[in-house]
């Protein structure tokens, strides 16, 4: 069978297996990513365009807990999308909350802005080369699989990035604190009238999405280059993948999130230097095909 | 970190500075030496360059002292953008400026010298890579001072085979920069008796998850993986391999540009083991562990690398030559006449020893083959590279005759 495959594509099938896998973890940030996009985008209407340095700044209180306060990985775990999130909180609260009433361009200029100068901020302070942070004893190591040589920290990423998106769909979609969520998406004024304080939810809701952020930052810290441009590099990336399962679609942006992870590391063996415009090629021809994207609603 | 406010209000200082010029240029002005210092103080590649630039040039200028005119410095950021960069050089030495120094990103070192040869002023490059500078668009008033793609290409890839590690792998960022560095040192891999197994071509910018390419790379049994790549990019690769066990089992990783301040980004545990190649490290010998005692203070948080040690040495050659010609006589004179005055004396620093320039304005010296140590080799802070080799100064870079330079032909 294997003998097959490999006739069949010319590139041998421990290597295809290898790559589809590493695909899938590629996803697996994706998907942690643009969840939390769509929930943003779902529940608020804003093009959050600041997310990818809420990334990188998970990635980075990750690091100031381990240097200035010796706190390991699995505090700041807990912690950095905590911290984050509470940073996204006051965001909301002091500028975001000004533009809800205003067309979804004023808030995708206001959060591109608040990046970039967020980027700026960090560079600044603790310059462009990166820091260093390793990864946790409890998961470094690797499993052989026969096929590749796979690490254990991959495993855990992809396993950690399952149950936050399972975890976040199940909130929205199963539990009487998303009926509300939802239910204010649709007429705000109404589920006020019940007696739910709608502003504070939706702060608290932005909260939510970015800690989401922050968690993708703690779980890339290790494997990714901890510097302020990192999130820079991924956001555009993972803005198309939302795009493509349909913008504020939860289901959608997962199951995109992973399905690109995988096309994305096929690319990468049969046409490398496509590897980085695949994903936007497929967004043109959904765009084409499914203007409300996948699993959008038109 | 102390690099914090200090190095963000520097810079700020720094680029107020740089308008503030006309006003003092007149006051004493045939008296006064000013040199500008340009490159990226906010961007990629503000670590390597930047803010330690500066500082280096700093103390060149202090340690030469009072020898009958005053220095200036001023500085500035280039943001990595050519039109940025051509657009101060043309005001700076309108304004006064004597000498242009730094100048990283090869784009940007490339067209700041054609301003400079086009105005006839002195441009010190040490920050770009690219050999191109002293080759096909060399200049008569400009040197290039610290490494450039040929000499890294040489002394990581010919070495490297010589060490045993004759079959390659090369993961290559897919624009000029990369390909180059890629050509170059697959040619001296061959040269030596090498052979390529194969090459992968990565999407610049815009790659963070190299593992796909390292895994490809494994595949070919390759015993050296080189990275045709910079920054964030290298830094990426070299975290994803030891992730993946790839230099526990053997295989080789070189890093084909690659600074200290990187190294101290990924840190000795991933970093272990990784070659790369510099024209200085702070720990070769008495003269450079004495050279980087004094800068230290003035450094922001970083151990000066290759660039900020050239922006030190070409500083102070610079100046050396100022004082021998009289600053009369060069404040008068032109770029060109600067520059070989400059190739006509010797240079000897602290931090490269004795070295000389040649017509086609390369400086040379040795170029050394570094290792990256393991955490328990390390035993004081920045204590991160083993020497494996040197290539003297005679044979690191391209020979004269074969970059193409009209200085040579003529």
């Amino acid at each position: 069978m294997l003998e097959t495959i490999e006739g069949l594509i010319g590139v041998p099938a421990p290597l295809l297996f290898g790559q589809l896998l590493l695909g899938l973890i590629n996803g697996a940030f994706y998907a942690m990513l643009s969840l939390g996009l769509a929930v943003i985008f779902g529940l608020l209407n804003i093009i959050n365009f600041t997310h990818g340095a809420q990334f990188m700044m998970g990635a980075f209180v990750a690091w100031m807990l381990l240097a200035w306060a010796g706190l390991g990985y699995w505090w700041a775990m807990l912690l950095s999308p905590l911290i984050v999130g509470f940073s996204g909180i006051i965001l909301e609260k002091v500028f975001i909350s000004r533009l809800y009433k205003l067309d979804h361009l004023y808030g995708l200029l206001l959060t591109l802005g608040l990046g970039l100068i967020i980027e700026g901020v960090f560079r600044n302070e603790f310059g462009s080369s990166g820091l260093p942070y390793r990864i946790p004893a409890e998961l470094s190591g690797a499993w052989d699989l026969g096929f590749m040589f796979m690490p254990i920290y991959r495993g855990w990423v992809v396993v950690a990035a399952l149950f936050f998106c399972i975890a976040t769909w199940l909130i929205i979609e199963k539990t009487r604190l998303g009926a509300y969520l939802r239910a204010a998406t649709e007429r705000a004024e109404l589920v006020q009238a019940f007696g739910i304080n709608v502003p504070r939810m939706i702060t608290l809701t932005y909260g939510a999405g970015v800690a989401l952020a922050a968690v993708a930052g703690v779980l890339a810290a290790p494997i990714y280059s901890v510097n302020p441009q990192m999130g820079s590099n991924l956001i555009i990336v993972v803005f198309a993948v939302v795009v493509i399962g349909g913008m504020g679609s939860i289901l959608g942006s997962i199951v995109t999130g992973f399905g690109l992870g995988i096309v994305e590391g096929l690319t990468k063996v049969f046409w490398p230097e496509a590897s980085a415009t695949v994903i936007f090629v497929i967004m043109a021809i959904v765009l084409l095909a499914r203007p409300a994207g996948l699993f959008g609603k038109a | 970190m102390e690099l914090g406010r200090r190095g963000v209000l520097g810079a700020f200082a720094v680029t107020t500075l740089g308008s503030a010029v006309p006003r003092m240029a007149r006051a004493q002005a045939a008296n006064t030496i000013r040199i500008g210092v340009m490159n990226d103080q906010s961007g990629t590649y503000k670590d390597n360059t930047g803010p330690g630039s500066v500082a280096c040039a700093r103390q060149a200028i202090e340690e030469f002292g009072a020898q009958g005119f005053n220095v200036e410095l001023i500085a500035a950021d280039h943001q990595n953008k050519p039109d940025v960069g051509v657009s101060l050089a043309r005001q700076w030495y309108d304004q006064g400026v004597d000498m242009i120094l730094d100048i990283p990103t090869s784009s940007v070192g490339l067209a700041v010298q054609n301003v400079a040869k086009e105005k006839n002023k002195v441009a010190i490059n040490v920050g770009s890579a690219t050999s191109d500078l002293t080759g096909a668009q060399c200049s008569p008033s400009a040197v290039h001072w610290a490494y450039d793609t040929y000499q890294l290409a040489k002394s990581t890839g010919g070495a490297t085979v010589r060490a045993g590690g004759d079959t390659w792998f090369f993961i290559t960022a897919d624009y000029a920069f990369g390909h180059a560095l890629e050509r170059d040192t697959g040619a001296f891999v061959t040269a030596a008796g090498g052979r390529i197994l194969g090459a992968v071509r990565t999407p610049f910018p815009g790659t963070t998850d190299f593992s796909s390419f390292l895994v490809q790379a494994q595949a070919t049994r390759a015993k050296v993986i080189g990275f045709a790549n910079a920054g964030s990019d290298t830094i990426n690769c070299v975290k994803q391999a030891a992730e993946f066990g790839i230099t526990r089992r053997g295989t080789k990783l070189a890093a084909l540009l690659m600074f200290i301040t990187d190294v101290h980004s990924i840190g000795l545990e991933q970093g272990q083991g990784l070659i790369c190649s510099e024209t200085f490290y702070w720990d070769l010998n008495d003269r450079t562990r004495a050279f980087t005692r004094r800068v230290l203070p003035k450094m922001p948080s970083l151990y000066p690398n290759m660039i900020h040690a050239g922006c030190y040495s070409a500083t102070l050659h610079y100046l050396k030559t100022v004082k021998e010609m009289g600053i009369g006589a060069a404040k008068a004179a032109n770029g060109t006449d600067i520059v070989n005055r400059m190739k006509a004396m010797p240079t000897q620093d602290d931090a490269f020893g004795a070295g000389t320039i040649r017509p086609d304005g390369r400086k040379l010296h040795a170029s050394f083959l570094l290792e990256v140590k393991k955490p328990s080799e390390s035993t004081k802070p920045w204590d991160y590279f083993k020497v494996l080799g040197t290539t003297p100064a005679g044979e690191a870079f391209r020979p004269l005759t074969e970059g193409g330079c009209a200085l040579v032909r003529s």
